[in-house]
């Protein structure tokens, strides 16, 4: 390795600090808390009562792979129909997908209940329409919709780019050899731009997997998921050492996720595109 | 209509962004015939071959493939493949599924199929590295996977757009002999695309010189060497003096004040015409005894000759000589008639003159990274 010099030491010394105060110490307080009883003393006992949250797992991981999924099904073709606009028309729908993400999270999220409600705005409007009110908050389906809804851009945005990047002499390779358009996509798009599709997952499997807030409001309360019983064990001084213990294996399953999903990407997928950077 | 004929363009127009990139350009094709489209940057000739290909349509004129019009048939029905410039390899795929693309997507059985990409691979001598990486080859061996991976296809027609120009000057001679091979081999029509003279020459049975979006000479390499059409043509094809003439009769050219005995006839008395002259065409000769003098103002060691510029009355010549001059002597040229070509005068007289500002490294030296027109 090459040796720092000193002014580099310090320039990045106070990142160093930042890094240990705010990132390595309160992984090894959720580590010690994890692994001790309320005494202090060493134990598996909070991992091992963790079994009663069985279905809070399953759950979450269901929510979190479906959310998952159908951002995947929306967001991919919405990245291709991007990247084949000129490129001013390219801009707008970019501002559009961005747009929300410059607003809170949490305020989209009330914003959506407001939507959705028993008495809002949808649900009015079917009303009005002779269809009745159709519950939406509180159910499965909402809390699914609002991750898709706050976590969409996520997919796309690295699905975009892979797709912009592109080289075009690839396709036009593919049509040469014989593709038609739908082969063009399944055989070449897709394969190459699988790099922005691992990243598009990741990057909305891992919040929709640790959300406490979307399942709160859209669920009315009434569906508990991993993050929001971690919230719940956290807010009780008693049971601070379970939460701490969940968090630990919330953390560990999310690595594993992250490790399987970058074992997709073999260097075949993300080999730099010739061409691709204008 | 020729049988021979494969494919035909017949009156394309095309521009971009209203910018005329082709503009009523007729060619005819023939079958099993190795045809290169020569000419500089921006001349129209990625353009012709992308139309033939179908990546671009014409705005004007007609394409006809074996009498048939194609003009909006989709890339993937033509009987036609391509090697593109920068190959365009897969790069998620190995060698081997690269070559095998087209025929898997034909449903080819499987013994068939790797029958066929082994014999591919063999004619481009890449057996054994069917499993390697298309990102782990040089240049010359991509170059040779994208054309196993365009013939094995077995289309009529292999368009191939400068593919040699990112392999280095020693690759390229070799690479050139190995496609004239294929060609004659495979017997399939080749539409090659380049701007590099030499290499046009070397290997095309016709070679078609574009400029400005017009066709401007098509002909044989020797055809196209001997007898250019205009100043143009002249200067892209080698080296070449071109001299303001007047043509006083048949068989008489006057220039450099000198009136000459030609070989060429059929023009108006006194009509105004550029002359060419080839450096290797001029003999030196002692002072007096030739059509010429001139005083040589510099030479250069080219190896087996030397390239002396000769200055006549302000004028200055390129010759090439086996024999020794010295910059400042006085010495006689010598031009027999049939080394003078008379070409009527064309939008492009006067744009080439004389070579008193050459450089060696001066014009049209091919360069690997040039990107032609869109």
């Amino acid at each position: 390795m090459k040796q720092r010099s000193l002014f580099q030491k310090i320039a990045a010394a106070p990142h160093i600090l930042w890094a240990i105060m705010f990132i390595a110490a309160p992984m090894l307080f959720v580590l010690y808390f994890a692994f001790t009883d309320a005494d202090g003393n060493f134990s598996f006992s909070n991992i091992t009562s963790l079994s009663q949250y069985g279905n809070v797992f399953i759950l979450s991981i269901a929510f979190a792979l479906i959310a998952t999924v159908v951002c995947l099904l929306i967001g991919y073709p919405l990245a291709y129909f991007m990247a084949k606009q000129k490129p001013r028309t390219q801009k707008i729908l970019m501002v559009m997908i961005m747009l929300p993400m410059w607003c809170n999270l949490l305020i989209r999220t009330y914003a959506l209940m407001a939507l959705l409600d028993n008495g809002g705005l949808l649900n009015s409007l079917l009303e009005q329409l002779g269809v009745g009110r159709v519950p939406i908050v509180g159910t499965y389906f909402g809390v699914i919709l609002g991750m898709v809804y706050d976590f969409l851009p996520y997919m796309v945005l690295p699905i975009f780019t892979a797709m912009t990047k592109l080289d075009k002499r690839y396709i036009e390779a593919s049509y040469d050899l014989g593709c038609n358009g739908w082969q063009t996509i399944t055989r070449i798009i897709m394969p190459l731009t699988a790099s922005g599709v691992i990243s598009g997952v990741t990057m909305v499997f891992v919040p929709s997997i640790s959300t406490f807030y979307i399942s709160q409001k859209l669920g009315a309360g009434k569906i508990d998921l991993v993050g929001d019983t971690i919230e719940r064990l956290f807010q009780n001084v008693s049971t601070y050492n379970v939460g701490a213990a969940m968090s630990l294996v919330m953390m560990v399953l999310i690595l594993i996720s992250i490790f399987v999903m970058n074992r997709f990407s073999d260097d075949r997928t993300t080999a730099p595109v010739r061409g691709g950077l204008k | 209509m020729n049988k021979d004929i494969l494919i035909q363009l017949r009156g394309i127009s095309k521009s971009f962004d209203g910018e005329t990139i082709l503009d009523n350009v007729s060619l005819d094709i023939h079958d099993k015939e190795f045809i290169t489209l020569l000419g500089p940057s921006g001349c129209g000739k990625t353009t012709t071959l992308r139309i033939i290909g179908g990546f671009e349509t014409p705005d004007n004129g007609e394409v006809f493939f074996d009498g048939k019009k194609i003009n909006d048939l989709p890339p993937h029905k033509r009987l036609v493949n391509t090697v593109f410039q920068k190959y365009a390899l897969f790069p998620h795929l190995n060698v081997y599924e690269n070559v095998a693309f087209g025929l898997r997507l034909k449903k080819t059985p499987k013994e068939e199929l790797d029958q066929k990409v082994k014999e591919m691979l063999r004619l481009v001598n890449l057996s054994g590295f069917e499993k390697r990486h298309v990102t782990t080859l040089s240049g010359g061996q991509q170059q040779r996977v994208a054309i196993a991976r365009a013939l094995v296809n077995h289309p009529r027609v292999l368009l191939l757009d400068e593919p040699l120009g990112a392999l280095d000057l020693k690759l390229r001679k070799d690479m050139q002999g190995e496609l004239k091979k294929i060609q004659r081999q495979t017997g399939i029509t080749f539409i090659y695309v380049t701007h590099d003279q030499e290499e046009a020459l070397s290997m095309s049975d016709t070679v078609v010189v574009m400029a400005n979006g017009h066709i401007q000479q098509i002909g044989t390499p020797v055809d196209i060497y001997n007898e250019p059409v205009n100043a143009f043509v002249a200067d892209f094809i080698g080296e070449s003096n071109i001299i303001d003439g007047v043509m006083l009769a048949d068989l008489k050219v006057k220039f450099a004040r000198h009136t000459f005995t030609c070989v060429d006839k059929g023009f108006a008395p006194g009509e105004a015409v550029d002359i060419v002259i080839r450096p290797e065409d001029v003999d030196v000769v002692p002072v007096n005894s030739g059509n010429l003098n001139g005083v040589v103002s510099s030479v250069t060691f080219k190896g087996d000759y030397y390239e002396i510029i000769v200055d006549v009355d302000g004028f200055k010549w390129m010759l090439e000589t086996s024999d020794f001059v010295a910059e400042g002597e006085t010495i006689g040229l010598y031009i027999e008639p049939d080394a003078i070509h008379v070409m009527k005068k064309s939008e492009f007289s006067g744009m080439f003159g004389d070579y008193s500002t050459f450089s060696d490294e001066m014009e049209h030296l091919s360069d690997p990274t040039e990107e032609d027109e869109e």
